[in-house]
């Protein structure tokens, strides 16, 4: 894959309707995987070793095996469009410009799990992208791709779109699915896991939009040609968003391993003034904070953003220059995760709010020394001790900060108000 | 009241789950398109007609931030304020707004032309800062242009 091959959002006017995306190979992948055995698809996208996009990279195929095979139950496919990680805004651009794409991976994952009905969620703000998503869905149905005996092969499977209804935290797997059963959203205790009892007590897998949108490539072209796509453990393209202080926003395809450095000067065309960068949130707002200083060879995948200390989440890179103050920031970002929380743990659903008016003293000039080691005491006592993620994803930005920028907490202390 | 024809779209929407529970999130989309928000006696309706209890359906109303349990202005405004789209300017563009319509975040104008709303991350980074009218994005903003696009709406 070279930097101008798009594979995820191809340059192509119009391939989001169905006969331009026909004319272009599209459903060629869903013929393939159909005449090949289930456990053989789910083995191609296991060796390819695709990591799902939705933040946590884990390995796709792996999760699939995680699947009862023989089940008296029905098995589902819940496909995570919930896109609410401040800083993500790809799977927009699927749903927008690739709608079948997404679709003829979800069949495809449909067919190696035996699964007969997935459930799309769309976050509820995407409205207008729900509608174009409908009308992709309703357009393979016409089709004979998706629905009773898909392309003749005895195959059926629905897919139903499911619209989410303003809720951050639903974009967490298990709360997810208790949305689409008509719950409030909260996370529930695992185990046991989706694979053993998900939507309505039976067999689910969870996958992210961006995850189904590569697996039509993985079957079309080979494990062995995805595989060497980018970073090898973590290869094939990614879309990376990148916002805040740079030239040109955007969304932008590129292979896995694109130094973090590179996407924002050669992408999305550097800072604006020609200002230096102080910081950067490299992959969505719960991902660590780093320093100017410390990205030199940092790349967008796993290892490399592990090993820098941060991760790679949704790969919503957020950039901020010389200028900027980072504690009104951490502050909105803290703001975000208090009205987030489900409520459900104490930890999270009182410390979030704790952080949120400690940031404000910050914010307002009003903080003591001590201040710093209380918001620490808080988000250390949220991290791990909650029943899902949102804890940690609020607890991150908090220490990360501390740890890389404590003199910018400093600069906000009124030393008079020291006892 | 929900109308017939939107009784006979959740009737539909129930055969796509295998429970009529999992159809209330879909059922209450279709009655704030019909009414722009969900009473009580809707919420007591849609109970009723998908057999369940009231405290479930106003449950869920209240647990998710799109679903209105009050009455919303005429054009309801949604600016994001999250973090990349404050980076770019959205304190701006949210003061023009509240100044426009004559509504703080959180109010409806007194001649209910106008709901104004904070929102959270609306997955629009790359066009920060923006704001929502109803479902419609407008994205690239400057004070300026905010102002112009809701001097526009009558």
């Amino acid at each position: 894959m070279t930097p101008t091959e798009h594979y995820i959002l191809p340059d192509i006017p119009d391939y989001h309707r169905l006969d331009v995306y026909e004319a272009n190979g599209g459903y060629t992948a869903l013929r393939k995987a159909l005449g090949m055995k289930p456990e053989e698809v789910t083995d191609e996208v296991k060796k390819s070793n695709l990591r799902g996009r939705g933040g946590a990279c884990f390995p796709t195929g792996l999760k699939w095996t995680f699947m009862p095979k023989g089940s008296d139950k029905p098995k589902y496919l819940a496909v995570n469009g919930d896109e609410s990680e401040p800083g993500t805004f790809k799977d927009r651009q699927i749903f927008e410009y690739n709608p079948h794409q997404l679709l003829e991976g979800i069949l495809i994952g449909c067919y190696a799990m035996g699964i007969n009905a997935a459930y799309v969620y769309i976050r509820g703000e995407y409205g207008k992208w729900i509608r174009m998503m409908q009308t992709a869905v309703d357009a393979a149905y016409e089709n004979g791709y998706v629905g009773n005996n898909i392309l003749g092969s005895g195959f059926s499977t629905e897919i139903i779109l499911h619209k989410g209804a303003g809720a951050y935290i639903c974009g967490e797997e298990s709360s997810l699915m208790n949305s689409i059963q008509g719950e409030r959203g909260y996370p529930r205790v695992k185990p046991p896991f989706p694979a053993q009892r998900g939507l309505w007590g039976c067999p689910t897998t969870i996958n992210n939009v961006e995850t189904m949108t590569n697996v039509p490539l993985i079957i079309n072209k080979g494990w062995e040609w995805y595989s060497k796509i980018g970073n090898t453990k973590h290869p094939g393209p990614i879309l990376v968003g990148i916002s805040g202080h740079v030239n040109k926003p955007g969304v932008f395809e590129v292979p896995t391993g694109v130094p973090l450095l590179e996407l924002i000067h050669a992408y999305a065309g550097g800072i604006p003034g020609n200002k230096k960068i102080k910081a950067v949130i490299p992959g969505g707002s719960s991902t660590m904070i780093l320093r100017a200083e410390q990205l030199e060879g940092v790349c967008m995948d796993v290892d490399s953003l592990k090993a820098a200390g941060s991760s790679v989440g949704t790969a919503g890179l957020i950039v901020m220059d010389e200028d900027t103050d980072l504690i009104p920031i951490l502050s909105r970002i803290a703001k975000f995760y208090h009205h987030e929380s489900c409520g459900q743990c104490t930890p999270c659903r009182e410390g979030t709010g704790w952080l949120e008016k400690v940031l404000e003293r910050f914010e307002h000039n009003q903080a003591k020394t001590e201040d710093i080691d209380l918001l620490l005491n808080i988000a250390n006592n949220i991290e791990g001790n909650t029943i899902c993620a949102l804890g940690d994803a609020a607890a991150w930005p908090v220490q990360s900060m501390i740890r890389q920028f404590r003199e910018e907490f400093e600069k906000h202390i009124t030393p008079q108000l020291a006892d | 009241m929900l109308k017939e024809e939107n009784r006979a779209k959740i009737e539909e929407i129930k055969k796509k789950y295998p429970d009529a529970k999992a159809a209330l999130l879909p059922a209450l989309w279709v009655a704030q398109e019909q009414e722009g928000w969900i009473s009580e006696e809707m919420m007591k309706e849609i109970g009723t007609f998908l057999g369940l209890p009231f405290g479930q359906v106003l449950g869920v109303v209240t647990f998710y931030t799109m679903f209105n349990s009050k009455p919303v202005g005429k054009y309801h405004i949604e600016v994001c304020t999250n973090v990349s789209c404050v980076l770019r300017g959205s304190d701006k563009i949210l003061q023009k707004v509240e100044h426009v319509c004559g509504a703080k975040a959180g109010q409806t104008s007194a001649d209910g032309k106008w709901t104004v709303n904070e929102a959270e991350c609306m997955g629009a980074c790359g066009g920060a800062p923006m704001l929502a009218i109803g479902e419609e994005y407008y994205e690239n903003l400057t004070p300026e242009k905010a102002e112009e696009l809701l001097r526009k709406l009558t």
